[in-house]
């Protein structure tokens, strides 16, 4: 523990205060809900939510039930995740190695990268339409930054000692990348794929919201218009997990990656 | 001039020359998908002195400035203090980061459908719906700030005798805000990318608003110039926080200078 702490809590009691924190948001929240001081419509009382995110499972609302519309949701973004990292990593790495690039290419991505994703749907809708392809350019356009600075950085940072050994030893260009930078900047990409992980996810629901005919996103926006508000949370729910899942999968990774590293 | 900026210079006006070629003299480009530059010139001037989806270039700007810049407030007024609060106490650590924990993997942007339905299309919403967003950054770095201070500074301060108020005002909150300006940062830029999104989604005024009509209307050269302030504030803004940032951290690189 931090020697900052006036009181170090034991375990118990770490457990006993978190129990009373989540207990009286639930309860603050039945009360305003179920005592009418917030109308009934928008703010249904957390079981109405539960009930309903298990109905949903069954019966299917805006075309599909909730696991369907997640399954669509989920395959764009696989789609675009892998696009931004199959296009972000390697160009990272050659821009970590070649200055000439780094320096041709970095002007122009400073430039596009302070548009914000979702600022790409509306180009999005009119090159690819509002199917799969549109949706699938905005995920990359959250997730591909990331990936091509944490590789860049991860190739800048490889300690020189290693790069002129393997130069000392005739290593040619795409060897020392392949098998020298990408070693070494490992820890440092999958970093950034958790990072890219979590802006893609939720760039995806953004573009879903404005462009999509199926997907948990699109599924939110026509409950919003139907005034469900228990559909729409139990929505904002699903993603939650989903995100969630995502993130300690990659968390998984990374620690396997570390647990490689040192052994 | 550097070799860098050199280069830099040089690709960004080969790459506007490539776009005046493709899409004007070769016509390697439709108009209807990309525009050309003529297009985005005459989309400008139709936008800033005609005016287009309900006003002029400057009130959508100023409305969407005005917006990012009350949410970031409210956000980074109530993240920044729960973060202190959160590092520097543990009972209040133990207490929130559950919930914290149960929010915090709703992505901002899943909350503009209802902050839609409480608050309606106008401004109201926008704010909440920023607020969610940069609010997160704001706390986690905070938090992560206070955690970060040298024990030894504090146990000084506390051998001392330092009063509680001034402790906080000249130990904690100066040492936790390099990391402070950091998730500022970032709520600064989540910031941007809601209020976008929750003004594409439905909005009556802003650069959204603007993006949405033109995407109705199938209208490249206005995409295009929608698109481009929405970078530039957003880098604007982001210049602004960053020479806050250098003012009030002057200390620090004072202490980097000092042999």
């Amino acid at each position: 523990m931090n020697a900052l702490r006036l009181q170090t809590l034991s375990r118990p009691q770490t457990a006993a205060l978190g129990a009373i924190g989540l207990l009286s948001f639930l309860g603050v929240w039945s009360v305003l809900s179920l005592s009418g001081i917030v109308p009934h419509q928008f703010l249904p009382a957390p079981h109405e939510v539960a009930a309903r995110f298990f109905q949903l499972l069954f019966a299917p609302f805006a075309g599909a039930t909730l696991q369907e519309h997640l399954a669509s949701s989920a395959l764009r973004f696989a789609y675009g995740f892998v696009l931004g990292a199959v296009v972000g990593i390697p160009l990272g790495l050659l821009m970590g190695w070649f200055r000439v690039l780094d320096e041709i290419v970095s002007p122009a991505f400073d430039a596009l990268r302070f548009i914000a994703p979702i600022a790409w749907v509306p180009f999005a809708a009119l090159w690819f339409g509002t199917g799969i392809g549109g949706p699938i350019l905005i995920i990359f356009a959250g997730s591909f930054p990331p990936c091509l600075i944490n590789a860049y950085r991860g190739a800048r940072f490889v300690p020189r000692p290693l790069i002129e050994a393997a130069q000392m030893l005739g290593t040619g260009n795409l060897r020392i990348i392949v098998e020298v930078l990408l070693p070494a900047s490992t820890a440092s990409i999958v970093a950034g794929l958790r990072v890219s992980a979590g802006l893609g996810w939720q760039s995806l629901i953004g573009a879903e919201l404005i462009v999509a005919s199926t997907g948990v996103g699109f599924m939110m926006v026509q409950a919003q218009l139907a005034a469900s508000t228990p559909t729409v949370m139990s929505a904002m729910v699903a993603i939650g997990l989903v995100g969630l899942a995502i993130d300690v999968a990659l968390r998984a990774l990374e620690a396997a990656v570390r647990r490689r590293r040192l052994a | 001039m550097s070799r860098r900026s050199a280069i830099g210079l040089a690709t960004i006006a080969t790459l506007a020359l490539a776009w005046y070629l493709a899409t004007m003299p070769l016509e390697l480009i439709s108009p209807t998908r990309f525009p050309s530059p003529l297009d985005v010139w005459l989309a400008l001037q139709q936008v800033a002195l005609k005016g287009y989806a309900n006003g002029l270039l400057y009130q959508h700007i100023l409305h969407s400035l005005n917006l990012v810049v009350l949410g970031f407030l409210v956000a980074a007024g109530t993240g920044v203090p729960l973060g202190l609060l959160m590092g520097w106490s543990a009972r209040a650590e133990a207490l929130i980061n559950p919930v914290f924990l149960l929010i915090r993997p709703i992505p901002p942007l899943a909350w503009i459908p209802l902050a839609i339905l409480w608050l309606g299309l106008g401004d109201a919403a926008k704010i909440m719906v920023i607020w969610f967003a940069a609010f997160v950054p704001s706390v986690i770095n905070s938090h992560a700030g206070v955690r970060s201070i040298e024990p030894a500074v504090i146990e000084a301060a506390r051998m001392l005798g330092t009063p509680r108020s001034r402790f906080v005002r000249e130990i904690l909150v100066p040492a936790a805000a390099p990391m402070i300006f950091t998730g500022l940062r970032l709520s600064l830029q989540a910031s941007w990318t809601t209020l976008v999104a929750a003004e594409l989604v439905g909005a009556f005024y802003g650069l959204g608003r603007i993006l949405n009509v033109a995407q109705t209307d199938l209208y490249p050269g206005m995409i295009f110039v929608g698109m481009a302030c929405v970078a530039i504030f957003g880098w604007a803004t982001t210049r602004v926080l960053a020479a806050i940032e250098t003012r009030s951290l002057s200390w620090t690189q004072i202490a980097e200078a000092l042999p």
